[in-house]
């Protein structure tokens, strides 16, 4: 061999070797952030240190750890950081928020984030169908056998429970699935809270007579869509109460089940009667709210997390906002459809555990409520055993607590089933843009939640 | 050393580039077409065969995706082609203001797809957008231009190509320059007018051009994502859903099997229709 060969030789496999190295040391961070998360400051053995330190003398303040939380951007954040606050008062445990997109793209974030092992410390996502689809035994710390699961609403745990584990908390309020409306609109024009579906439509009727737009409706944000078809469950719930399970189990449609198709039929209604606002599928969210709180359009079908961001941009206006549950087509059967709380979960292979189970614990205690509270209004009651709420929440909460008190309730079906399609958005926008017909607009949606069944692997799919 | 180590010898300065080429895209490439057949969340896998492909083609959003794709594609890329040719030639003539106008109509290219999406879209809104506002000055009443299903597309079509023609005019003004001055000449001489020099010189001989616009312009369009997605994010319902955004949804959606599929399927269909087309272009091109 010449000196060229060699010295060929000699370059290519430094090359390689520089090659295989660069890979090496990225695998290696990624088992890091397996296992450690990447924000944490501190080193890791002081950290190991400050954990048994905690466990044995839990009261005193320990050694600084930094947590790391991931939430998304269109929470209100006043409460949590107020929580986060006295938690690092009192515990040392400083938390690091870490903001991600809400709305359409925040599955795809928690979900890539989880399978590349790069999750935050605490997880803020939703409970219900959402949830269970991420395979929390997988990635989350189970709280089954803390000490205080017992002040946990039963009907909450439902929704972060797989396989008997409960694997989150609280994360806030409970809300409702309901109607806002401005109700100095309602007292101008005589109106009363209608109790049928029918009595609603001739309030809209009336309110379109007097020049106001009935229903807001902002369809360029494709999920405020799907409002009139969720908070109609309480209604499916009351006529079919085994149509969950049924429609888990393959046994039940939407399309050929007339009680559950009616909801894509009001959802049209609106639309075909002429009730909605002029240019609904250029309106935003934003847009739909300021139409609200300023009167021009009376009703907004929409949650009630909502009721912050009115209380934020139009503070003089937020007492003029009501709230009333969805009717059905009888007086007899009404009720609200409430959205549980989403959840906190704690991330597994954080090496912070024992100091995040202290968070978890602090965040639903009686104390950290009330530290909540001073900071944020709550929307609705919240899911912990023995909280009442103050006398001076929004008028349109008062409302929704009636509905809890008089016991006249449901959770929303996708805190009750596993499936949830995920091109409802799309398929109500089309219903109630009038693009396609209700009875289609279901079918297509009974073809969309085959495709999640299947790939959750249900029985009988 | 006999003739195999010198041939050898070449080679292994190859071996870097091609791991690299290989890691990160043949056995992507490969993988994904495993996966496509796959049940898969990531973590976990099963073999199904050619169901995800099934339940694709199933999808009824997937018939709207096809056309759309079909048409976003074929439209922005033939827009493109001519109005690429007609300022092509436009600005490779005698004007004074070359340079700044050869920089307006390229400017567009150098912002980002998701800037020029959030722009239009607060343009074309039906009532508040400025086009609307514009038109309803002179006493047209502007059409909603992403919320009606019979427009969307052709609204978002009209902005790719205002982004996109930017290239192809600078694709085609190099094509045009590289043509000889003497046919021209010749052509005067023998008493041919700027219509004649444009259609039997002009058109022909920057032929080369015209495929290069043509070729990437309609690949552009067939994987073409994030003006859509910023502008009507496939809506109203699907109406302006391309492949890539139904892909995408059904990644977000956890599909990963399934999305991977749709993948598998766009590259074909890309390479069905962007192989013989080359094919064809590159026969017919005419030499200098």
């Amino acid at each position: 061999m010449s000196k060229k060969h060699i010295i060929s030789l000699l370059v290519c496999i430094i090359m390689l070797v520089g090659i295989v190295a660069g890979c090496s040391s990225k695998t290696s961070t990624d088992s890091n952030t397996n296992s450690n998360e990447p924000d944490v400051t501190t080193p890791a053995e002081q950290n190991d240190e400050t954990n048994e330190t905690a466990d044995e003398t839990s009261d005193t303040p320990a050694e600084p750890v930094t947590v790391s939380l991931l939430i998304d951007n269109q929470a209100e954040l006043s409460g949590i950081e107020a929580v986060i606050d006295a938690i690092e008062e009192k515990f040392n445990i400083s938390t690091e928020i870490d903001l991600r997109p809400g709305g359409d793209e925040s599955d795809n974030v928690v979900k890539t984030r989880l399978a590349t092992g790069d999750m935050a410390d605490l997880c803020f996502y939703n409970s219900g169908s959402l949830f269970m689809a991420l395979n929390p035994p997988e990635h989350f710390v189970d709280l089954t056998d803390e000490p205080y699961m017992d002040t946990i609403d039963e009907s909450f745990k439902l929704t972060v429970t797989v396989d008997g584990r409960v694997y989150g908390i609280p994360s806030g309020t409970a809300i409702a699935g309901a109607w806002l409306y401005n109700k100095k609109i309602y007292e101008e024009l005589g109106l009363s809270i209608p109790k049928t579906w029918e009595q609603l439509m001739d309030n809209c009727e009336q309110i379109k007579e007097a020049g106001i737009t009935p229903v807001l409706a902002s369809y360029r944000d494709s999920w405020t869509a799907q409002l009139i078809l969720l908070a109609d469950y309480y209604n499916v719930h009351a006529q079919l109460p085994t149509f969950a399970e049924d429609y888990t189990a393959n046994k039940a449609k939407f399309s050929t089940t007339p009680i559950a198709l009616r909801g894509f039929e009001k959802l049209q209604e609106v639309h075909t009667r002429g009730f909605l606002n002029q240019d609904f599928l250029a309106t935003t969210y934003e847009d739909a709210l300021k139409m609200l709180a300023e009167g021009e359009g009376a009703h907004y079908p929409m949650l009630s997390f909502a009721l912050p961001v009115i209380a934020e941009n139009y503070p003089d206006k937020i007492d003029d906002i009501g709230l009333f549950a969805q009717p059905g087509d009888s007086e007899d059967t009404y009720g609200l459809t409430v959205w549980m709380p989403g959840g906190v979960y704690l991330n597994k292979h954080s090496e912070h555990v024992d100091a995040l189970k202290k968070w978890a614990e602090f965040y639903v205690s009686r104390e950290g409520i009330d530290v909540y509270m001073s900071a944020q209004k709550p929307q609705g009651p919240f899911a912990i055993k023995g909280i009442e709420l103050p006398d001076d929440v929004w008028p349109a909460v008062k409302d929704t607590t009636a509905y809890f008190d008089a016991g006249n309730t449901a959770p929303a079906l996708e805190f009750i089933s596993p499936l949830k399609g995920p091109n409802l958005p799309q398929i109500c926008v089309e219903v109630g843009s009038g693009i396609t017909s209700p009875k289609a607009g279901a079918e297509a949606y009974d073809a969309d939640v085959e495709k999640q069944a299947k790939q959750l692997n249900l029985p009988g799919w | 050393m006999g003739q195999m180590s010198k041939k050898n010898y070449s080679y292994t300065f190859l071996i870097p580039a091609a791991l690299i080429y290989g890691i990160l895209f043949l056995l992507p490439t490969i993988l994904s077409f495993f996966f496509s057949m796959t049940w898969w969340t990531l973590t976990d896998w099963e073999f199904i065969g050619f169901e995800n492909f099934m339940t694709f083609f199933k999808e009824p959003s997937l018939k709207i995706g096809f056309k759309n794709t079909l048409l976003y594609a074929f439209l922005t890329s033939g827009l493109k082609v001519v109005f690429g040719l007609l300022l092509g030639t436009f600005l490779s003539s005698k004007i004074k203001t070359k340079g700044f106008l050869r920089s307006m109509i390229f400017f567009p290219n150098l912002l980002s797809n998701v800037a020029v999406g959030i722009a239009f879209a607060s343009m074309m809104h039906p009532s508040k957008g400025i086009i609307n506002a514009g038109l309803s000055a002179i006493g047209i009443k502007g059409p909603d231009w992403l919320g009606d299903p019979r427009i969307a597309l052709l609204s978002v079509i009209l902005v790719d190509v205002w982004r996109g023609v930017g290239i192809a005019t600078v694709i085609y003004i190099a094509g045009i320059m590289s043509i000889p001055r003497q046919y021209y000449e010749a052509l005067m001489i023998d008493g041919g007018n700027k219509w004649q020099s444009f259609l039997h010189i002009t058109v022909p001989l920057s032929r080369p051009a015209m495929n290069t616009v043509i070729i990437l312009s309609l690949i552009g369009g067939l994987r073409s994502f994030d003006l859509v997605w910023v502008l009507t994010k496939g809506g109203p319902g699907f109406t302006t859903d391309l492949l890539a955004s139904i892909v995408y949804k059904q990644y977000s959606a956890g599909f990963y099997g399934l999305s991977t599929a749709g993948n598998v399927m766009l590259f074909i269909a890309v390479a069905i229709i962007a192989f013989p087309l080359y094919m064809f272009l590159t026969k017919s091109e005419v030499d200098l």
